[in-house]
């Protein structure tokens, strides 16, 4: 793995074990890498062999990750055969005729599947359990709109973080909700979350070889070990390059 | 000041009058109110177990962290709560608040989910039920102090999830029937402001005797916190507030307060208004535009522009003031005036000097207007 970036000692050297991740991105500037890089993380920090993931994708195929984090260097099929990494595909998985019976879009039952399966891992395995979902934005889509039953699926999904210990990674789009006067499911994501990372382009504009900017809040459990860092990176074919602004010749 | 507070939850309640009622409310750019919460839950679990206060037990209502959580907290400060069951008791809201757990373990498809806490626990699974949650409240309470005159307290950890589930109007009824509840002793409760529209919060305000809100001590307009410039001044809103306590009085008086709230290794921390926020007062006033000029008169000043005679008014040398009110007709006037500039020409001549005859008009600006007369002007 990728020891030392920038982004890593943002992050912290230990697992996220009973963290709440935020990642914040717009149109301009997407924090997709910064999913794979903690799915990465998560599969291949120490012990390698009880890390599990369970992963709950709206926005993209298996396929899609499969090849992102075959060129990271890891094998998400191997992963899965292993038991380590369990994808649900909810766009495949909740076709339209199914959720029409039910009036919670099917999020009920999703977040069933999730307690089933971390409940029947095996008893080394349940320490470092990362449950990571692609998009919070496409799931609103999915639960039809409203917004209070996304927060009861992310409530339900944190009461798995205070039991098992594990750390709950999401996404969301910050711009979608700029126009809303109350910014309510954002902002409740917020006090929900203990590490918010967000990606931003760059105050001055376009660059050609600074992609964006990275702010990560990470509110220690101690509090006053709070540390925000704020960062440039660069998105590259294998890898993301992070500096400190004005570092790089 | 938080020690008042604490002090007014320990003390309870007047025979006869509604519980002493708290909020503590923050917003995003401070987000340390949990922990006043904490604080506040701790120092009067403190009370109650060393049987210091008014009320003999607590009831706390936890919507957002798992009663786990709270039995680690209170252990934290030295109260042992397996020992002490007598005296606390929680109202899970927080592991199954809609009952899916439950009708999953109906499909069969989860296996029920035991915790630690249990023991001092009850669950609640439905808190769309808002009358549900009263009747529990009041009947967990009333287990441990039983029937009779003695009173225990009511913690509610987050206003903004009971929200979620049920409308303002029933919330507002909840907390106002435990206020009335003569067995309560005293209640708080925790909100995000910003999470709710203005009235809401509102609302909750009114039902409390006393608000405590948190706000940053440097109070930025940008919303996002991500923003570079504020970057130090985002960490510091992290660990550091003001904390801003109004009570409103028996007698309608209402007295605010505030204190300087800290976050640290050792916990939370209430100090008195410090230097440093002193500083940072003098920073906003060196802040002000340093000008060359007075902004205001001094009383000399203002004396001698009294004594200026206005060129146009012919103030103290007998003649009246005439002012042409549109009144008059034009006729009239010419008349008037006619013997006057007759009877002057002569003058006029001799003294070869011009003179400029003036009648303010009725409608003028007072002579002395700070407005721009072409201000209207349109070019």
């Amino acid at each position: 793995m990728e020891q030392g970036t920038l982004l890593d000692e943002a992050l912290g050297s230990l697992h996220l074990s009973g963290r709440v991740v935020l990642l914040e991105d717009c149109v301009e500037t997407s924090a997709a890498f910064v999913l794979h890089h903690i799915l990465k993380r998560s599969l291949s920090q120490p012990p390698h062999s009880s890390n599990v993931v369970v992963f709950v994708a709206f926005a993209h195929p298996f396929s899609h990750y499969d090849r992102i984090l075959r060129r990271l260097g890891c094998n998400l099929v191997v992963q899965k055969d292993n038991n380590r990494f369990f994808f649900f595909d909810v766009l495949v998985d909740c076709p339209d005729g199914e959720e029409g019976k039910n009036s919670d879009g099917g999020l009920v039952a999703l977040y069933g599947k999730i307690q089933k399966t971390i409940s029947a891992l095996p008893q080394e395995n349940k320490n470092c359990i990362t449950v990571m979902i692609d998009d919070i934005s496409l799931m609103e889509v999915a639960a039809k709109g409203s917004t209070n039953l996304v927060l009861d699926f992310l409530h339900y999904c944190h009461t798995l973080v205070s039991e098992f210990g594990c750390s709950l990674v999401m996404l969301n789009h910050d711009d979608i909700y700029s126009d809303t006067v109350r910014p309510s499911l954002i902002l409740q994501m917020e006090y929900l979350a203990d590490i918010l990372i967000r990606a931003e382009p760059l105050a001055t504009g376009l660059a050609s070889d600074v992609h964006g900017q990275l702010t990560v809040l990470n509110s220690g459990k101690e509090r006053s070990r709070n540390k925000l860092s704020n960062f440039q990176f660069k998105v590259k074919e294998n890898s993301v390059e992070y500096f400190y602004p004005g570092s790089r010749t | 000041m938080a020690e008042w507070v604490c002090r007014a939850l320990r003390d309870g309640a007047l025979e006869g009058e509604h519980a002493p009622a708290l909020t503590i409310k923050d917003s995003i750019a401070t987000p340390l109110g949990f922990d006043a919460f904490c604080h506040v839950l701790s120092q009067l679990s403190t009370n109650i177990s060393a049987e210091k206060s008014q009320s003999r037990a607590l009831v706390l209502v936890a919507f957002s962290r798992s009663p786990s959580y709270y039995v680690d907290l209170l252990k934290r400060r030295g109260l042992d709560i397996s020992s002490s069951q007598q005296w606390i008791r929680i109202l899970d809201c927080y592991t199954d608040p809609l009952g899916w757990r439950e009708r999953l373990m109906e499909c069969g498809s989860a296996k029920n989910l035991s915790y630690e806490a249990s023991n001092v626990a009850s669950t609640c699974r439905n808190v769309k039920d808002v009358d549900k949650l009263f009747s529990s409240v009041i009947s967990l309470g009333k287990g441990l102090v039983g029937q009779g005159k003695v009173r225990f307290s009511v913690a509610i950890d987050s206003v903004n999830e009971m929200l979620r589930h049920a409308s303002l109007s029933s919330v507002a009824g909840l907390l106002s029937n435990l206020r009335c509840c003569d067995q309560i002793s005293s209640i708080f409760w925790f909100l995000h402001a910003d999470l709710c529209e203005e009235k809401v919060t509102a609302v909750i305000e009114y039902m409390s005797s006393m608000v405590a809100s948190i706000e940053p001590l440097i109070p930025f307009a940008n919303r996002h916190r991500g923003n570079s410039e504020n970057l130090s001044l985002v960490e510091r809103n992290f660990t550091k507030g003001k904390f801003h306590v109004r009570c409103k009085r028996r007698n309608g008086r209402v007295r605010v307060m505030f204190e300087e709230i800290h976050i640290g290794q050792s916990g939370i921390d209430f100090t008195s208004p410090s230097s440093e926020d002193g500083l940072v007062n003098q920073v906003n006033q060196g802040l002000l535009p340093k000008v060359q000029f007075n902004l205001q008169l001094s009383e000399k000043e203002r004396n001698d522009r009294a004594k200026v005679v206005l060129p146009f008014e012919h103030q103290g040398n007998g003649k009246p003031v005439e002012i042409y009110d549109g009144r008059k007709s034009l006729l009239d006037s010419k008349n008037e005036a006619a013997p006057v500039s007759t009877g002057n020409s002569k003058i006029n001549d001799d003294s070869s000097k011009g003179e400029i005859i003036y009648f303010r008009d009725s409608d003028d600006e007072m002579p002395d207007s700070d407005e721009d007369p072409d201000d209207d002007l349109d070019i």
